[in-house]
Order: structure tokens, then C-alpha cells, then sequence
């Protein structure tokens, strides 16, 4: 169960090699957390997670989860949920993808889209189905402010970040009620593997600053939480500039 | 999933599925509740409450998760909330256990008895008192709730009902067994003789933790109630600054000749005002405004005033007069921390309450009173010494961490704290603090082996 400052005591990380996801999982084992799911594709990585974080007390179990195989979802959670109720699902799996080269090659721009919204779709249903029966728990969607305007550099991962956006909104909108609470956590720049390499952006983050946000939003039960949290404020100024001024900017 | 949690993911959100809260409304979770009217049906909730169990609920006064079920079933037993009979003679009361104390003073003040036993309000039902195995302001003569009870009626989980006395393991395991172990039907319960409805009340400042704790210990055993209001913002050489408020039931002769409450001294008197709010604001509770409020209400007491006569609610319900106080606290709810430490202790005391202040907890509900000799219940709270109780809003930054290493001072020093407010205690720490806890999961797992009855505390804690 989580306590009264939303903190779990069992976690599902879904994308069990995310930074982001491990850096969250650090700080949770470090207060309540015990038990640790990371389901992921069966790797070295996910294994070097999972012994990481069971140096610091937690007791951790793989399972193996590809976000592009949707139709194991049902299995594959299913049998955790069955081992005992979950606190918190954070749903942390996601490409990033190569927009000049997916531009040329639609097939991996689909791919994609499949990992960041089709993967997340199903997964994050199947979840949620699982948490409403236990009428309790916390669904984390890592979303991205790549997702709130489409930008020449980024638009097809920024596209799949949208659609995962809207659709975990909804989902957070039809469980109201339930006692399940769906938070949408929208990063702006993370430093980490996924960006190594490319030119930062301004406000850029680090893993660690976006689970010391997520922290925070599971204790006041937040729907969306921006990191930093001036983006917000950013964020909703550029939306609304028209696109002709938009396509000069050098974002 | 497994096959049993299947039906449950299947339902639909039917109207009678609602988020249930403690009272200080952190945490909320979803469950079937289920207003039992007859102790049938109440049966038949028991039998039929499927996979995730269920647990029983009074009024709702526990602080934290204790009465919440998550994907189960709540039973709220306040419609069973019959008094069978008094024995005016005795001194006994046999009622439902859905009945409040409330409702019970008003039946039996008129009469010339009070309960045994109140808390600081009047809002919980004997049930709740029994499961709580609660305490009140005369611990230190009295002791809790269930050394009153002679006898209650227990539903099982295998549907059956049976009589528990005093001095059997079910009756130990069920008082302060959180519901853990059935629901309570019916219970006959001693009472206490009153002349009048009026309080006799002793009140004096006590200018820093030492002198208070002198105070308390010098003049406790003179007086059946006592209670010490702190002042926790205080700090520097105000530390643990209060005011004591101790007093008696008032004798009939007390009261000034030809005034009304002469004329009806058992007429049970209350006041209302209006209910706070449901939207206020997080923050209201700030350190400053409760800082405020706290160097009014000390400068506000007399330095020292005897004999003051009170209405029985005045003298130990205040806060009943505002109907959900709770939302003060706005949408990000509140915890309670109420620990004891025994009688030598009082360094450990000390310590925590430095701790306290310097941490600037925004608390302006923080009572201090000495417990007499603890009760059999194998998980009831009260043992001799010292026990401290303080709400914090849960929205302050960097709580849960500085609770943590309260928890780890209580431990140490033998203590532990009290599971009807508890809604963060670390599960690791409960064997330490409740040295019964492996009768009274093995008591369960014969009395229950299906593991019926369930809360979000017993699954938060692993009782």
C-alpha cells in the first residue's frame, strides 16, 4: 500500500533499463519501496538494474516485456499483478528514433510509434484494468513536452509523445473515482544515454531531478507534473505562438 | 491474473463503489461499501465479501487506513446502533457496537452514568473503541476502553457468532485489533457514576517541557482526567511550553445554588458551530498562522485557575463542536503522530520533542498525558509512560523522513506508536514496537485462514 505521502511499497517499472524509471526506483527503495518488478526485453542491462537496486534492500524480480509485442501485455502483467497487489506502475519504455533517417525510412518512424504510444496503449490498459480491480495504486506515464508542439527536429517522436499524452490524460479522466490515480510526467531535455550527444536544449534536466518530481507529484496526488516545473509556464506561452513565428525559432 | 481476482477486475464501478479515506484523508483507496442493518445481513457481507476480504468501520475517526479496503469491502456498521439495555443498577450498558459515544452520553447521562472511557471525540462508535482498544484523558486511573468491556458479541469469518469475555485470547487479540478479527455485534460495557453533566476543571501554564513534566508527574494521581495542550513552535528556552487542563466529574453540590445546571444537573448540553469548508486552501496550516495561533491560545489560558466549571463536551470533545475540522487541512489531508515512550524515558522524550520544534512542524493539535498500567490487548497501543500526539499537515515538505527518524528514537527507547493514527510507519518496525504481534497473526491465521477480514493498514503492515 502506499502511505500517506503516495510513497509505494511495490513498484512495476515497464521499461526496466529506463535512467529516468531507475533513478525513481532509487529514491522510492530508499523510503518504502520492497518489492520491484523491472519488465523489459531480457538484457544485460535490465539484469545490472536489477542487482543495482537490489544492493540498496530492494527485492527485485525481472520479467521479461517488449512494448512492440502487445499482445503478451495481458500475459506477461497479468502474472505480476497476480503475485500481489502494485503500488505504482511507471510506464517509462520509449525510443527516441533518428528523425532525418526515420523521415527516410518510414518503417522505423512506425516502429516508433509503435513502441511510445501503440506499446503504451496496451500496456498502460492492461495496467490500469489491473489497478482499478485492486482499487488502489498509481499509474506514472512518462510523457514528454516533445509532445505538446510538433517541431521540425523531433515531430515523429514528438507525435508518439502526444498521442501518449492525450491518451493517458483520458485514461487519468475514466479512473477518477476508482481510487487509481494516473500522473502524466512531462520532462523537458533529460540528460541521459537517450540524448548523449545532442545539442541541449535550455531548462535541461537530469534523471534524478525528474524522480525527485515524481516524488512530489505522487505525494500531492498531482495529474501532470512538468520538469522543470517552468516549463509549464514555457511551454504554454510557445503553444499558443502561430506557427509561422514558431517554425524561425532555433528549438 | 489468478482465477479470483478475476470477477473483481469484471465489475463495473457500481454506485455503491466510493474512495474511502481515514480522517485525516491522505491515501485515498476504492471499495464495495456496504451498510449492514441487520446482523444477517451483516452475516451475509461477511460471506459474500469475495476475494479482497473485507473490514468493518465505524464513524471513520481513525486517522489513517485502518477502515479502508482497496478493491474490497467496507462495512459500515453505524446502522446497527441499537441500546439494548442498561442495568441502572450495575451500571452497565449492552448496545450494538455501531452506536457512537455520542449517542450514548445522551442516553445515559439523564440517567446518572457516563462512559467509561472518551477520547477527543465523541464521534466513534464502541465498536471502534473496542477495535482501537482507545484511550482518554483518565488512562492514568482508568485505563483503556477495553478494560470496561465484560463481554462482546464477534462475527467470525466463518460466519459465526460468538461471545468473547474478558480474559480469553479472542478478547485480547480483538481489543485494539483494528477490525482484524471480526466485527463486533453487540457489547456490554461498565460504566461510570456522575452526579452531574459538568466538569470540575483545574487549569495552569506550565513555562517549558520540565516544568510541565514535573507538573504531570507531581499532580496526576490528584485528578482523574488530565491533559497538557504544547505548544511544539516554541522554541529556545519556551521549548515544550503548555497548558494543563485537569479536572473531575463536578459533584452536585458544586454547582451555585438556584442556577439551572442546579436545577438539571444530568442534562447533556452541546453546541454546534458550522462545518469548515470542503475547499480550503493547502497551506492554510502554515508555521506562521499556527504559530499564531499558538502564542494566543497559551497567553489566552489562565496561569492558573481552579474549580472552573465546564460542559462535558468543552472539557473533552472542543473539536466536535466544528463538524469536519479535518478539512482545514485542505485537499492534501493531514497525519497524526501519537507515540509513548515508558516513564524512564523521558530523555527520549525530550529529545523528540527538540526534534519537533526545531523542525518547525506547523502542529496546534499537540497533547501530552501520561499512561497508567496497559491493558492485555496483544495490539493495543497504551503502556505506562509518556505519549505525545501532534497533527501535521502532510503537504510539509520533507515529512515522511523526519517521522521515519521519530520512529527509529521511539523504537530505540522501547516505545511505539499508536496503529488507529498511523498511516506511514515503516512495516519493519512494527515487531519491534508491538512484541505480541506473532499471537495475534497466529491467532488470525486459525481464527481467519482465508485472511477475510483485510484493511489497507494490515496490508500496509503485514499484521
Amino acid at each position: 500500500m502506499k502511505d500517506a505521502f503516495g510513497i509505494p511499497q511495490s513498484l512495476l517499472v515497464l521499461g526496466g533499463t529506463s535512467e529516468i524509471a531507475l533513478a525513481t526506483a532509487r529514491r522510492l527503495v530508499a523510503r518504502r519501496t520492497r518489492g520491484v518488478w523491472l519488465a523489459g526485453r531480457p538484457s544485460p542491462a535490465l539484469d545490472a538494474a536489477a542487482e543495482e537496486l537490489r544492493g540498496l534492500g530492494a527485492e527485485v524480480r525481472t520479467v521479461a516485456f517488449d512494448a512492440l509485442d502487445p499482445e503478451s501485455h495481458e500475459a506477461v502483467l497479468g502474472k505480476v499483478f497476480a503475485e500481489g497487489d502494485i503500488d505504482l506502475v511507471l510506464l517509462a519504455f520509449g525510443v527516441l528514433g533518428d528523425q532525418a533517417h526515420d523521415e527516410r525510412e518510414p518503417l522505423n518512424a512506425v516502429r516508433v510509434a509503435q513502441t511510445n504510444y501503440t506499446g503504451a496503449v496496451s500496456a498502460g490498459l492492461v495496467s490500469a484494468r489491473a489497478l482499478q480491480a485492486q482499487g488502489h495504486g498509481s499509474l506514472v506515464v512518462l510523457s514528454s513536452v516533445a509532445g505538446e508542439r510538433a517541431r521540425r527536429a523531433n515531430f515523429i517522436y514528438g507525435s508518439s509523445k502526444a498521442g501518449l499524452d492525450v491518451f493517458a490524460q483520458g485514461l487519468g479522466d475514466a479512473l477518477h473515482g476508482t481510487g487509481v490515480h494516473v500522473m502524466v510526467v512531462r520532462p523537458g531535455f533529460v540528460r541521459s544515454r537517450m540524448t548523449a550527444g545532442m545539442a541541449e536544449a535550455p531548462l535541461a534536466t537530469t534523471p534524478e531531478a525528474v524522480a525527485t518530481a515524481i516524488e512530489l507529484g505522487l505525494r500531492r496526488r498531482s495529474e501532470t507534473v512538468w520538469v522543470p516545473g517552468a516549463l509549464r509556464v514555457v511551454m504554454s506561452a510557445l503553444r499558443h505562438l502561430p506557427r509561422a513565428v514558431f517554425r524561425r525559432l532555433p528549438v | 491474473m489468478s482465477a479470483d481476482t478475476v470477477p473483481d477486475a469484471d465489475r463495473g464501478l457500481d454506485a455503491d463503489w466510493g474512495p474511502v479515506t481515514g480522517w485525516g484523508r491522505t491515501a485515498p483507496t476504492a471499495a464495495r461499501l456496504i451498510r449492514p442493518r441487520t446482523y444477517e445481513e451483516a452475516a451475509v457481507a461477511v460471506r459474500d465479501c469475495g476475494a479482497r476480504g473485507g473490514i468493518p468501520r465505524g464513524l471513520g475517526r481513525a486517522y489513517g487506513d485502518a477502515a479502508q479496503n482497496a478493491g474490497g469491502a467496507v462495512l459500515d456498521m453505524t446502522a446497527l446502533d441499537r441500546v439494548h439495555a442498561i442495568d441502572a443498577d450495575g451500571g452497565t450498558v449492552l448496545c450494538d457496537a455501531g452506536i457512537s459515544l455520542h449517542r450514548l452520553m445522551e442516553v445515559l447521562l439523564p440517567l446518572g452514568w457516563f462512559v467509561p472511557v472518551t477520547p477527543g471525540t465523541r464521534y466513534v462508535t464502541v465498536g471502534g473503541a473496542i477495535g482501537a482498544d482507545i484511550h482518554g484523558k483518565n488512562h492514568h486511573v482508568s485505563g483503556s476502553f477495553a478494560r470496561h468491556v465484560l463481554s462482546f458479541e464477534l462475527l467470525t469469518a466463518d460466519g459465526r457468532v460468538r461471545t468473547v469475555d474478558r480474559g480469553t485470547p479472542l478478547f485480547d487479540a480483538t481489543a485494539g485489533g483494528m477490525g482484524l478479527t471480526g466485527v463486533i455485534l453487540t457489547a456490554t460495557v461498565r460504566l461510570e457514576p456522575v452526579e452531574t453533566a459538568l466538569m470540575s476543571v483545574d487549569t495552569e501554564r506550565a513555562a517549558d517541557l520540565d516544568d510541565l513534566m514535573a507538573r504531570l508527574t507531581a499532580g496526576d494521581h490528584r485528578y482523574r482526567y488530565s491533559v497538557a495542550w504544547i505548544d511544539l513552535l516554541a522554541r529556545g528556552a519556551a521549548t515544550g511550553r503548555a497548558v494543563l487542563t485537569r479536572g473531575d466529574h463536578a459533584p452536585l453540590d458544586a454547582l451555585p445554588r438556584g442556577s439551572r445546571a442546579r436545577r438539571e444537573p444530568l442534562a447533556f448540553r452541546t453546541s454546534r458551530l458550522p462545518a469548515a469548508p470542503d475547499l480550503v486552501p493547502d497551506g492554510l496550516l502554515s508555521r506562521t498562522t499556527v504559530g499564531l495561533f499558538n502564542e494566543l491560545w497559551y497567553r489566552k489560558a489562565p496561569r492558573e485557575s481552579r474549580g472552573r466549571l465546564q460542559r462535558i463536551s468543552t472539557f473533552f470533545h472542543p473539536l466536535d463542536g466544528v463538524p469536519h475540522w479535518n478539512r482545514i487541512y485542505g485537499r492534501g489531508g493531514f497525519v497524526q503522530y501519537q507515540f509513548v515512550v515508558g516513564h524512564d524515558q523521558e530523555d527520549a522524550l525530550r529529545r523528540i520533542v527538540r526534534r519537533i520544534s526545531a523542525h518547525r512542524c506547523p502542529s496546534f493539535l499537540a497533547v501530552l498525558k501520561r499512561f497508567g498500567q496497559a491493558d492485555p490487548g496483544w495490539l493495543s497501543f497504551p503502556v505506562p509512560g509518556w505519549t505525545l500526539a501532534l497533527d501535521i499537515p502532510a503537504g510539509l515538505p520533507g515529512l515522511g523522513a523526519f517521522l521515519d527518524g521519530l520512529d527509529e528514537e521511539v523504537a530505540g527507547a522501547g516505545g511505539r506508536v499508536y496503529l488507529a493514527k498511523d498511516s506511514r510507519l515503516r512495516p519493519e518496525l512494527l515487531a519491534a514496537m508491538y512484541p505480541r504481534l506473532d499471537d495475534f497473526r497466529a491467532l488470525r491465521a486459525e481464527l481467519d485462514p482465508r485472511g477475510v477480514f483485510v484493511s489497507d493498514l494490515s496490508r500496509r503492515l503485514g499484521l
